[in-house]
């Protein structure tokens, strides 16, 4: 009998190239880049003279500093100056020839969530992107992980890392989401009851029945939030779900490696008496609509209980809170729905069924950017749009937006914005801003309610 | 820079990464904290490197979780153009960790205690030995855990690319193997 087996260690051994004392030597299957961190990796392994190894496989997506105006010329950015990154990086794309998705194609929209659309995450693959949220790619059963422009470079020129093996944690989730609660609820409630430091750097699995029942979509948004926990990364098997969805993709295996690929990937599970590291149970059933109240995910809460007596001093000064205040009953200045956590259509579906026939309240910049092109166009041809538009939200083209502060139009300094994003730093979506993170649901209702408000219950 | 949780954004605010380059960065280093506003850049005298006794330090004492959040190697690059050349912590964001060895800065991990101790040490004399790997202020002296290759990249200054090119024949062989059992993958 072979010993038995993690998920992650059976991509891991799949990957490995050579072993020495100080680690493994890693194979990696996709490299992803975009404009803000790759363009520098493409311009210093030029400038040593390197080439690419597979530039079939390394493919640079524009996302993070596009403008978001739907009338955008090729080269606007949102950020002052930021044209220069979206140029350079086109321009070196191609002198690398490495597959380039460009402002203006049809397939544009932020890295994680064009990679699964193109079927460029499979299963089994190990991809890497000069982006911490890479980890969401995870969903698919992939061993994905954000990496520095460094390492993106080497990764290019070798089509290997040179890595140590990580810890390894499962995360099993039982019960069952009640209804109106969200992948995004659960995992702000898990790194608010566990730390940001809580995933101690593993690589994580997540399983359990709440885990198998999510669709693609959910599993990408709790992925997506791992390296707010500390993980290395997050993985889910492959199953049944995930399959139906991906076959016909552009670069998933054709008709005739089909079977083969399905085949392999019926592997990709954990053996029953494998080994982690860690154990984490988590009871979905009571897990509450959960908002930021702090500058990190772990300051996080049920919607509907006053901000905690020991929250972060310093956190709470910059986001003009006292231990006990409530969250409902804070105004609120802006309201954003999009990013890599909560872009998709399900998450833009799940909004607009809060906001049909209801207005966005005074005084409350409201804003939706679709995660990528054919995010918009599916929202588009079913009117969702015109939901959004008709409730005074501002509709956007694809990218990471508002997500992120590269200089540029934002919300003022001190405003109260909800936010369907993975990050509620000091200054990350403007200097001073001051950033719940909540559900595309939470997100929906607060805009209406002019003040962080639960879906269905609005007026709470 | 005691406190918990210090994200790259506030290493390198975004908005302070200019061009496609890995320098002229030093200056947008902290700039949210350094700067009383984001436009005239007058040094507010409250952040702990304005202050003359801490000002032109190469050893930064900070946090748990230091360089946690977005993958920017910019944070990096920035610490090592200001003259950073260690960071003493509790814990680092993973990422960040990784990127600094490549770029001439020993990311040390000792115990919370230790690192709140030598904080209250703080102005004053702290040295750092990598072959050993020990840690010393006053009298004491602190042992810190290395990766074998981190330490190679920072005392050797070694070249991971051409280091790893010299597997290419198994990295070859890596992927011909691999090439029969998922050809799928090989996508052209
Ligand atoms: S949407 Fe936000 S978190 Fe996601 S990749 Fe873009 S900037 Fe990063």
């Amino acid at each position: 009998m072979p010993t038995a087996q993690t998920l992650f260690d059976k991509l891991w051994a799949q990957h490995v190239v050579a072993s020495d004392k100080d680690g493994d030597l890693i194979a990696i299957d996709r490299i992803m880049l975009h404009e803000r961190t790759g363009g520098v990796a493409l311009k210093s392994l030029n400038e040593a003279g390197y080439t690419v190894q597979s530039p079939a496989r390394v493919f640079a997506i524009m996302d993070h500093v596009v403008s978001f105006k739907t009338d955008r010329g090729r080269d606007d950015s949102r950020a002052p100056g930021g044209d220069v990154f979206i140029t350079q990086t086109r321009a070196m794309a191609n002198g690398a020839g490495i597959r380039l998705i460009d402002t203006d194609d049809a397939r544009q929209g932020i890295v994680h969530v064009v990679a699964p659309e193109l079927g460029i995450a499979l299963p089994g693959l190990s991809i890497v992107c000069p982006d911490s949220h890479t980890c969401s790619l995870g969903a698919l059963g992939a061993l994905a992980w954000g990496i520095g422009s460094s390492e993106a470079e080497h990764a290019m020129v070798t089509g290997t890392l040179r890595m140590k093996r990580p810890p390894q944690m499962r995360i099993r989730v039982s019960g069952a989401l009640q209804s109106g609660v969200t992948a995004k609820d659960l995992v702000l409630h898990l790194i608010a009851r566990y730390g940001a430091a809580g995933g101690q750097r593993s690589a994580i699995e997540f399983s359990g029945e709440v885990v198998e029942a999510m669709d693609i979509e959910a599993r990408l948004t709790l992925c997506n939030l791992a390296v707010e926990f500390s993980a290395f990364t997050a993985i889910i098997a492959p199953d049944e779900t995930l399959l139906a969805g991906l076959r016909g993709k552009p670069f998933a295996p054709g008709e005739n490696d089909w079977a083969a690929a399905t085949d392999k990937w019926s592997e990709l599970k954990t053996d029953v008496d494998a080994r982690f590291d860690h154990e984490i149970e988590l009871d979905a059933s009571n897990v509450r609509p959960t908002v930021s109240w702090g500058t990190s995910p772990e300051h996080s809460g049920p919607i509907d209980q006053p901000i905690p007596a020991d929250g972060d001093p310093r956190a709470l000064a910059y986001m003009g809170l006292a231990p006990g205040d409530r969250l409902t009953e804070l105004y609120i200045q802006g309201a954003f729905i999009g990013s890599c956590t909560n872009g998709r259509l399900s998450d833009l579906r799940a909004a607009a069924a809060i906001l049909r026939g209801s207005k966005v309240a005074p005084g409350v910049r409201a804003v939706c950017v679709p995660g990528s092109q054919a995010v918009r166009r599916a929202a588009e041809a079913e009117g969702i749009d015109e939901v959004f538009k008709a409730a005074g939200f501002e509709w956007g083209a694809p990218g990471c937006a508002m997500c992120f502060y590269a200089g540029g139009e934002t919300f003022a300094p001190g405003a109260r914005v909800i936010s369907s994003t993975n990050r509620n730093f000091e200054g990350r979506q403007g200097p001073g801003v001051r950033t719940h993170l909540a559900s595309p649901a939470t997100v929906a209702a607060s805009a209406i309610a002019g003040r962080i408000a639960c879906a269905g219950q609005g007026n709470t | 820079m005691m406190q918990d949780n210090i994200d790259t954004d506030q290493i390198i605010p975004s908005r302070e990464m200019k061009t496609v380059g890995r320098t002229g960065l030093a200056d947008g280093l902290f700039a949210g904290w350094r700067y009383k506003t984001t436009t005239d850049r007058t040094p507010d005298p409250a952040f702990v490197l304005n202050q003359r006794e801490y000002s032109g330090t190469s050893i930064l004492v900070a946090g748990e979780n230091f360089g946690c959040g977005s993958s920017r190697e910019h944070a990096v690059w920035a610490l090592a153009e200001y003259g950073i050349r260690a960071i003493i912590a509790p814990s680092f964001g993973a990422i960040f960790q990784g990127n600094c060895p490549r770029n001439g800065i020993a990311p040390i991990v000792l115990a919370g205690e230790d690192v709140t101790w030598l904080a209250a040490q703080l102005p004053g004399d702290v040295s750092i030995d990598l072959p050993t790997q020990t840690v010393s202020c006053a009298d004491h002296q602190f042992r810190f855990e290395l990766d074998g290759f981190a330490k190679r990249l920072l005392i050797e200054g070694l070249d991971p690319i051409a280091l790893t090119l010299k597997s290419a024949t198994q990295i070859a062989a890596y992927q011909a193997a691999d090439c029969e059992q998922r050809p799928w993958l090989y996508i052209d």
